[in-house]
């Protein structure tokens, strides 16, 4: 009995083993990756083609690309799903939770993956400020996929309407209120609209940027909350709204302001340049992207989501992960993935691509993300992200809702920060 | 007879006026679906018709598999709910033994404690089970009910004794008297367990979207919220044609099925 | 005729499978959320550790739970009495003779099988500033166009708003229910004594529906820790947390700071507060089996 159960079990292993081998011999290897999404578009689509192709030219790998939401869900998710029987060999994830994926032990930086110098000077092909987010301890952790900036759309008919040159958006602080002003007054529509819900900390980047100061420091332990230039800003934002009535006062939604703009309820918006694409299609008026309005200089901090690669992995998934996310940055994928969205071209070789630099010929605003680059800065990013964004986000909404003055808001907020992360200096 | 709401015509309006403002997100969601999207925000009578949302919506989301998902889910639960509880509650209902009251009692906490409380834990149980991501994963925390358990045994003691003494008579042993005696009639209430059961969870959305991660696992309501999120800017039209979609087939049978889902309820509440 | 002691095992044996299920996922996962909650969150650097009740002082010295439960006792307040008072009145309407009383019915029921995540989305048009339903109206209608959702004072009642109409119908039938088992002699003979409608109702009616009413009590209650589902549309608690609710609180404790450990002690801290819930409607449970 037990010898006949001896070599049932054999035989069901032998069984398994071979069928293990014809499945790697025809499938390869699997790679599951999970991706957000937090503009508008069919994004899903365009990723499912690029992986597509990708599958084509590489087909000894299979990669599921599976949609999780938001960036936060696309975070929770992958991390989950390292838990689980289906773990995730790679993702996309948002450039800011570097150091919470560092924390938990679950990605590896990508020079412990590079051996040969070519695969070294990809490393090195980006631009650097899309850099910055990726790396820490001098090492490499995330390499730029969707990335952004915020930019100015505004409604050209509707400067006209209001005695504005079309072509001349405001340039600083003043000209945004005082533009702002001449619409409201001429119009029945706000000047300006800055969206604080969903990622209010990361609209208030651009403005602390434009006061000259940033968020938080290098390391991701400490935070500039109260910096006097920071509650400057703050109070800019604040005055918007209820001191020059340019803006609807309280929070704006993030995910209706793209359809307040396009039914023309606000001339001006700020919102990531991820939009680009689906403005561009639905925009029945004249429209134009700007840089966004400078106070001490000109500023937006870099947003969107990284490649990330899991510590829990085999090597040769490793290894077919690094050419996935070659292939996905690739100078001719990234062009397509800008023109078909709005994000911008990863690499400076990207925009020297034919495809990219026919596109931003014949439709100039799709530059502008590229050249406020030089203007950028990191996303606001610290050990736990997660409670130090929370912190920020509270402060500015209840600024915003008239609840808090300022300095008081951002105070509260950078105290509360000190105390998260004292452990990890 | 005497009836209150029928005598006046004041009366009779806001009743109609209330059920107005009641279906009216319905309404709407019919309103967007079926226009173009420039009309999903401007209410134009004359405005046309198409289709182009729903096919928009189905192409840009894997609603299929969701669909199969949440039929999964939602029909695996209902059978092992069914099993478990006509047991438990046959037990309960029949059997007078150590420890009876003290275990319905422990049981009965399940009314309060119910899995969307403990979503944190639950996961931790899950993923040593291995049953992150799995259809199994998505049902096992409801499978025991409480309230099936306590709707059945109180069915079950309603039931004559002596119409299991002749079955027994018969030569029926338990599993036959079960399936003849006591499951035939406790009919209605598994109808209206049934209805409940199946409205709850193809509505659910917590605990499926802490312990789902991929589309082959996703029910019809995480697949929406992610398909719907706002950060991904708000396109009413898309979203009502995709909710509209997701609900037909539970809204179909409530309005083909009115009364039986209503008195379904109704004999559950008050139970 | 179960005299012998096998029927001990018997019933042992039925009740199995159902034991083991709720012990694996609500028993056994409440003792562990209690043992939890004494522990650090562990990670890389900093490995889990034993901390006494430091998550539970940290509890007291945290103002975005202490507003989560602020509002979750309003929610709950302002949830549970429109809800009854209006599924009384739908009940009295549907029950009646109105002419159209079965589309009437279907209207009032409804929100319930609708998924909250889904219709939240179909709200959040009309709670949108200068696009949304409820704007266009006032603006036609001369008033100013009002940020429902993006101002602390509003959002939390309109959050509460959506749960009313999800609520009322479904609360509804059991008062429908109740209102069939009334029997018709008495409104007879209150019909022949000439007394009033609302005499009627006061005297007659609403005394027989007091049971229900406990029963619909305890239910809305419950609901009105574990409704959160349109908050992950809405406003995931914002503006400054005006619409936090604890459970959202819990999944974003755990989920999105990844702090299962101090999760868990909210949690704990809910179960506290159902546990008191819970007997409560154990010892109404009790009665009615009393009955019968």
């Amino acid at each position: 009995m037990f010898c006949y159960i001896k070599r049932l079990k054999k035989i069901i292993v032998s069984t398994l083993g071979v069928l293990l081998f014809f499945t790697t011999q025809l499938f390869g290897i699997e790679l599951n990756m999970y991706y957000p999404v937090a503009v508008g578009g069919s994004l899903t689509k365009i990723v499912d083609g690029m992986v597509d192709e990708f599958e084509k030219k590489n087909p000894d790998v299979k990669v599921n690309a599976i949609y999780a939401g938001n960036y936060n869900d696309a975070r929770i998710k992958a991390l989950a799903a390292l838990k689980s029987g289906k773990p995730a060999q790679l993702s996309v994830m948002f450039s800011i939770d570097i150091y919470e994926l560092i924390e938990q032990d679950a990605i590896v930086p990508f020079d412990d993956l590079v051996s040969t110098y070519e695969d070294k000077a990809w490393l090195y092909s980006f631009y650097p400020t899309l850099m910055q987010n990726g790396v820490t301890d001098g090492k490499v952790w995330g390499i730029p996929f969707q990335r952004s900036t915020i930019v100015m759309y505004y409604n050209k008919d509707m400067f006209r309407k209001a005695g504005l040159n079309p072509n001349k958006p405001p340039k600083d602080w003043d000209e945004l209120v005082s533009y702002g002003k001449k619409i409201v007054d001429s119009t029945s529509s706000w000047g300006v609209m800055i969206p604080s819900t969903g990622y209010p900390y990361w609209m208030f980047g651009a403005l602390t940027m434009q006061n000259d100061q940033v968020l938080m420091n290098g390391d991701g332990n400490k935070t500039y909350f109260d910096h006097p230039s920071v509650v400057g800003a703050l109070q800019y934002w604040h005055d918007l709204g209820n001191k020059h009535k340019v803006m609807p006062s309280g929070t704006i939604e993030w995910g209706t302001l793209r359809k307040n703009f396009l039914e023309g309820k606000t001339a001006m918006m700020w919102h990531s340049t991820g939009n680009l694409t689906t403005v561009k299609k639905n925009a029945k008026f004249d429209f134009g992207v700007a840089m966004l309005p400078a106070s001490k200089r000109r500023g937006t901090p870099t947003g969107g989501g990284n490649f990330y690669i899991f510590k829990n992995t085999s090597a040769a998934e490793k290894k077919a992960s690094l050419r996935l996310i070659k292939f996905m940055t690739s100078p001719e994928q990234a062009a397509h993935w800008s023109k078909s969205t709005g994000y911008m071209g990863v690499s400076p070789a990207s925009y020297q691509t034919s495809s990219l630099t026919n596109y931003v010929k014949t439709f100039p605003p799709a530059l502008v993300a590229r050249d406020q680059l030089k203007f950028a800065t990191a996303e606001l990013s610290t050990f736990q992200t997660g409670r130090v964004r929370k912190l920020l986000d509270d402060a500015i909404q209840s600024v915003l809702t008239g609840n808090n003055s300022p300095s008081s808001a951002l105070k509260k907020a950078q105290m509360s920060a000190d105390k998260l992360l004292k452990r990890y200096r | 007879m005497k009836n209150y709401f029928n005598s006046t015509s004041i009366e009779y309006f806001a009743a109609w006026i209330l059920a107005l403002v009641w279906v009216s997100p319905l309404l709407y969601a019919f309103w967007a679906a079926f226009h173009p999207q420039e009309y999903a925000i401007n209410f134009e009578i004359l405005a046309p018709l198409t289709l182009s949302n729903f096919a928009e919506a189905w192409e840009q989301a894997p609603f299929a598999r969701y669909f199969l998902n949440t039929f999964l889910i939602v029909s695996s639960i209902l059978i092992v709910q069914f099993i478990v509880c006509t047991l438990a509650a046959y037990a309960f209902a029949r059997y007078d033994f150590f420890g009876s009251k003290i275990l319905f009692a422990i049981i009965l906490i399940q009314l309060m404690i119910v899995p969307e409380i403990l979503i944190v834990e639950n996961y931790k149980i899950m993923s040593k089970l291995n049953l992150v991501d799995t259809i199994l994963g998505v049902g096992l925390p409801y499978m025991a009910s409480a309230f099936g358990i306590f709707l059945l045994r109180q069915t079950f003691k309603s039931i004559p004794k002596e119409l299991e003494e002749a079955a027994r008579i018969e030569g029926c042993k338990l599993f036959g008297i079960l399936l003849r005696v006591y499951v035939p009639l406790a009919k209605p209430t598994y109808l209206a367990y049934g209805l409940v059961s199946v409205s709850y969870h193809w509505n659910n959305f917590l605990w499926p979207l802490v312990i789902t991660n991929s589309v082959n696992t996703r029910p019809l309501t995480v697949g929406l919220a992610i398909f719907g999120a706002p950060e991904s800017g708000v396109n009413w039209s898309l979203i009502s044609a995709a909710t509209l979609l997701s609900v037909s087939p539970l809204l179909l049978g409530f309005i083909l099925f009115q009364k039986q889902f209503i008195q379904s309820f109704m004999f559950a509440g008050i139970k | 005729m179960f005299k012998n002691n096998l029927h001990h095992i018997y019933a042992w044996l039925l009740l199995s499978p159902a034991l083991i299920l709720m012990g694996t996922f609500t028993h056994i996962p409440s003792i562990l959320t209690l043992i939890s909650s004494f522990f650090s969150t562990g990670t890389k650097k900093f490995p889990s550790k034993f901390v006494g009740i430091e998550n539970y002082e940290m509890i007291f010295d945290d103002p975005i739970f202490l507003e989560a439960v602020i509002n979750n006792i309003w929610y709950a307040i302002a949830t549970i009495v429109p809800s009854i008072i209006l599924a009384i009145l739908m009940a009295l309407i549907v029950d009646s003779k109105l002419s159209g009383r079965v589309l009437v019915r279907m209207a009032y029921f409804t929100p319930t099988i609708l998924p909250m995540i889904a219709v939240s989305n179909i709200w959040l048009f009309f709670y949108t500033p200068e696009i949304g339903l409820m704007d266009q109206i006032a603006t036609n209608l001369g008033f100013n166009s009002q940020n429902w959702l993006g101002d602390k004072d509003t959002v939390l009642n309109c959050i509460i708003l959506i749960t009313i109409w999800k609520e009322a119908g479904f609360f509804m039938i059991f008062y429908l229910a109740a209102l069939q088992n009334i029997p018709p002699e008495l409104k007879e003979a209150a019909f022949l004594e000439g007394s009033s409608k609302f005499y009627f109702f006061r005297r007659i009616t609403f005394p027989l529906l007091m049971p229900i009413t406990l029963f619909v009590l305890i239910n809305a209650t419950l609901n009105s820790f574990k409704l959160v589902d349109h908050l992950f549309i809405l406003t995931k608690g914002g503006p400054d947390n005006a619409s936090n609710l604890i459970l959202y609180y819990i999944y974003e404790t755990a989920f999105s700071f990844l702090d299962s450990s101090y999760a868990a002690t909210l949690t704990i801290f809910l179960l506290f507060a159902l546990a008191i819930i819970s007997i409560v409607q154990f010892m109404f449970f009790d009665k009615r089996t009393h009955y019968r």
